[in-house]
């Protein structure tokens, strides 16, 4: 179905080509899945498929990429629309009109579709995916899912053969996520669309993939059934790393055959039991009593009572909308809080300690540290030296304290690049190291880990921890329940404005099968979280089957 | 007689027939006449509107009406202007210097003064409140819709900035709102440049997602269309509207030759018609549930368009009472003619089938199905 022929992409400027000889085919029918590491290229791979890399982004490209045996070289993307179905990061960034319906017929209205055929695809189109009940619904009052729904709604209107995605789950809570790739699945299964896509949390796809496309980093990709090509990557979801500690082979990529297989591990295991919650939490680091914030007539955290301590990673869970954002907004004082009392210990306050949302900005900003979702909103300076600087004067800090606290976090951050061309992680770092220094004794990270790659997201979990470490009190907004189980020590759950559970990690995340990490789907009920645990537990016994 | 089912009209009718109530408004002052036009359209709004955003504006165009009536009486009483013998009450007079001649500041006013500002104001506001019942009862998107082809990329550019302006304004106060997390009082030329460039990176980067989205989705296929017509079909297009802006000065402006006028608008027009037809011609675009023009419309069109046609009649019969006399001051007396004429503009709200009832509420997640699955 996509065939690319000797292909190599270079952008304008950059040092060494993105894609170097890539040699491909992607048969009819196939859920295909692209991993690799941030920056390796994946989304220039997806991008090639209709031809938006290189009309789009500029670049040059050699070799040929052909869809159903037409070229994207002679031909621009907009004649590629019945062929390749493309459905962005951002939904909502690719919407046209303003309603669903007018958004499922856009589409068809371009490719000059008939009448009735539209009036008739439209309805199949909300039945297959279950939006049916969103039709006159305007698009920007609906959730992250449903927006995503209907952004592959829109697309698979015009009958695509090959429809491509872009991270099309990273940005939803795990039941969201569900409900997307079910109806991803329903196409593959029930239509035969092919499916090209990228992801970086392979857990959710990697086990319904025909094929994986892994792409190393130097601009090669290598293809092949998932089974086999994931032995030898270096990113792998928990599940591929649970079988390789327990050596199992071939590797599991389901929960179903990892847990039919676990028998032996969890025998192997008996005996052992994960570390229990540290004896965490020094001195309270931030006291919430009944926070209330309300958007007018809607109330999106309800009599909130929430204690922080020292040295305690929170972890702060639930669906899209549940009041997340809100609430950390609220406790550090710069969005709006109806009502409810906020209060952290500072020098001279006395007993009642000092509430961030009554103090100046500057004041707040030294008690409690907030990393909001878009972090590149806090960034304006053209290079990074200049936002330590920058950062430096404006926390009253010693010149290089933010630099210093860079380096601590992310090493080796050339000084003079620019913030937008740096990695997600590279970037969230220099945020960080921005808010850190100002030393607030309480920090709040909103969806720090998405756009991370796994190995990001390992080393930003080691960040958290040294932060909480050194007495800070963390909490972390996040839908990622495998980060979530490997890093922090308690968890929250909100829901409709409410935390409706709120205990140390194991005890929440493994008592709901939706937020259970795969670690413990495959081990339970005893309550083991991360490879990493597994691992340490085998090690002493040094057993010769498990060191593989 | 079986209700008709309830649908949405053809944007163009609602504006039809809007343009003919405010012509009937143009043709006459008498207060009478024109608060039965501002009665019969808010009738028709109020009967025939939608709980959209939009169709919530008409209360603004009533206070922008009053608001018009009561500068105008102001500006009477301030600057003088129109005179009268019946003093209401003396102001005192502010002396000007002797080059503002024939400027007066405030002094004696007359009843006949304020009532002018009256009048006028009336008119000026009843043609406006007007405007606004079409903006209230047609969906301004759906017009642009109904656009004809060949200018169907000017009314998605216009669909795209009004979705962009809204995104913007969030961007704006999104980082508003991260600039204090970094202590900026939010002051200054400083935090300018720091909310500045984040919304302008945003929404640079925003519009190239679009135009990529949009593109694979088809959008701007020129298909097998030759270059050298779409090049005759933008010059025809372009200068007929050129011709068509130079007529209508030389029609509006008595000093320019007559050739400038009448002719070169029609020859415009024809150019540009020409145009539209030959680029139309090449559009291979469909549209989707498009709007048709149906009974309803017609009948609405045409009772708009009746109104201000019999209005325009009853001003060669008997111009008299469409403008009231101030000297002497009388009270405005009103003939069967145009209280029909403006009547005939109420129809719409009888005849036309009522608007569909609002989309049922729906709640934001769907909570009670995630919870099964969960």
């Amino acid at each position: 179905m996509i065939t690319f022929d000797s292909v190599s992409f270079r952008y304008d400027g950059a040092a060494r080509p993105t894609l170097a000889g890539v040699d491909l085919r992607v048969e009819e029918g196939e859920l295909c899945l692209i991993a690799g590491r941030t920056g390796s290229g994946k989304s220039t791979l997806l991008g090639a498929v209709n031809g938006l890399v290189p009309r789009f982004t500029g670049g040059e490209l050699h070799g040929t990429v052909t869809v159903a045996g037409q070229s994207t070289h002679s031909r621009p993307p907009q004649e590629f629309a019945q062929l390749v179905g493309v459905v962005g990061q951002d939904p909502l960034a690719g919407f046209v009109t303003d309603t669903v319906e007018e958004e499922l017929a856009y589409g068809m209205e371009q490719l000059a579709i008939g009448p009735e055929t539209m009036r008739k695809r439209v309805e199949e189109t909300l039945d297959l995916l279950g939006i049916a009940e969103l039709r006159h619904r305007p698009l920007r009052t609906l959730s992250g899912g449903q927006q995503q729904r209907v952004a592959i709604g829109a697309v698979l209107t015009a009958h695509p053969s090959v429809l491509v995605l872009d991270e099309p789950t990273s940005a939803l809570d795990p039941t969201a996520a569900e409900d997307v790739l079910a109806a991803i699945l329903r196409l593959v299964h029930d239509l035969g669309t092919t499916v090209v896509i990228a992801e970086h949390r392979m857990e959710r796809v990697l086990q319904y993939a025909d094929r994986l496309l892994y792409l190393p980093g130097d601009g090669t990709v290598r293809s092949g059934a998932p089974a086999e090509l994931i032995a030898e990557a270096d990113i792998a979801p928990p599940i591929v790393h649970l079988g390789r500690i327990a050596g199992w082979d071939p590797l599991p990529l389901s929960v179903r055959d990892a847990r039919r297989r676990a028998a032996g591990l969890r025998e192997r295991l008996a005996g052992h039991l994960p570390p229990g919650p540290a004896a965490r939490g020094g001195e309270v680091a931030l006291t919430a009593r009944k926070v209330t914030v309300s958007y007018g007539e809607r109330i999106a955290v309800r009599e909130v009572d929430l204690a922080l301590r020292g040295g305690e990673i929170v972890a702060l869970m639930g669906r899209n909308g549940s009041g997340k954002s809100s609430l950390l907004w609220a406790l550090q004082g710069s969005g709006p809080r109806r009502s409810g009392e906020v209060a952290v210990p500072a020098e001279g306050a006395g007993a009642q300690g000092t509430d961030p949302g009554a103090v100046s900005a500057r004041q707040a900003r030294a008690l409690v540290g907030l990393v909001p979702q878009t972090a590149a909103d806090l960034l304006y300076l053209q290079t990074v030296d200049g936002e330590c600087v920058q950062a430096d004067t404006e926390s009253g800090a010693e010149p290089g304290t933010c630099r210093a606290l860079l380096d601590l976090l992310t090493p080796g951050i050339p000084g003079e690049r620019h913030p937008r061309d740096l990695s997600e992680g590279q970037r969230l770092a220099l945020v960080l190291a921005v808010q850190l220094t100002a030393a607030p004794g309480v920090v709040l990270l909103d969806e720090p880990t998405r756009g991370l790659d796994y190995h990001a997201k390992r080393h930003f979990g080691q960040v958290v921890r040294e932060l909480a470490d050194g007495g800070r009190a963390v909490v972390i907004a996040t839908h990622d329940v495998e980060f979530v189980a490997a890093t922090a020590d308690r968890v929250t759950v909100m829901a409709e404005g409410e935390i409706v559970a709120d205990g140390p990690t194991a005890e929440v995340i493994c008592s709901s099968p939706s937020f259970a990490p795969q670690v413990a789907k495959i081990l339970g009920p005893d309550p083991w979280l991360t490879p990493d645990q597994v691992a340490a537990a085998l090690a002493p016994a040094a057993s010769p089957e498990g060191a593989r | 007689m079986i209700t008709p089912l309830p649908r949405a009209l053809h944007p163009g009718a609602w504006w039809l027939w809007a343009l003919g109530l405010a012509v009937a408004a143009s043709r006459t002052t008498n207060p009478v006449l024109l608060l039965l036009i501002i009665a019969v359209a808010g009738y028709v709004v109020v009967s025939r509107r939608t709980d959209a955003p939009w169709a919530l504006s008409f209360r603004m165009y009533l206070l922008f009406g009053a608001f018009i009536v009561v500068m105008r009486v102001l500006f009477r009483i301030v600057f003088g202007g129109g005179q009268g013998s019946t003093i209401l009450f003396t102001l005192p007079e502010i002396p000007l210097p002797e080059a503002a001649a024939g400027i007066r500041l405030l002094g004696p006013v007359a009843a006949e003064q304020l009532l002018g500002g009256v009048y006028d104001g009336l008119q000026l506001a009843a043609m406006v409140i007007c405007i606004g019942a079409a903006n209230a009862l047609a969906n301004p998107k759906r017009l642009l819709k109904s656009l004809p082809g060949a200018l169907y990329e000017i009314g998605t550019s216009v669909v795209v900035a009004l979705t962009v302006a809204p995104q913007l304004i969030e961007s704006v106060q999104r980082v508003r709102r991260a600039r204090r997390l970094r202590g900026a009082s939010g002051k200054g030329r400083g935090a300018l440049r720091g909310i500045l460039i984040p919304v302008l990176e945003d929404a640079l980067n925003r519009s190239l997602a679009l135009a990529a989205a949009m593109a694979s989705r088809g959008y701007g296929r020129v298909g097998a269309t030759p270059a050298r017509t779409r090049l005759l079909t933008g010059l025809l297009v372009i200068g007929g509207l050129l011709g068509v802006c130079a007529g209508l000065y030389g029609t509006l402006d008595p000093s320019a030759s007559r050739l400038l006028g009448l002719p070169l608008l029609l020859g415009g027009s024809a150019v540009a018609v020409a145009g539209f037809l030959l680029g139309g011609r090449r559009v291979r675009r469909t549209s989707y549930r498009p709007d048709r023009w149906r009974g309803a419309e017609l009948l609405t069109a045409a009772a708009g368009l009746g109104a201000g046609a019999l209005m325009y009649v009853s001003t060669r019969v008997d111009p008299a009472n469409l403008y009231p006399s101030l000297s002497p001051l009388s009270w405005p007396e009103v003939a069967a003619l145009p209280v029909a004429a403006i009547l005939v503009g109420l129809l719409p709200a009888f005849l036309t089938p009522p608007p569909p009832p609002p989309a049922p509420a729906v709640p934001q997640d769907a909570p009670a199905l995630q919870e099964t699955r969960a």
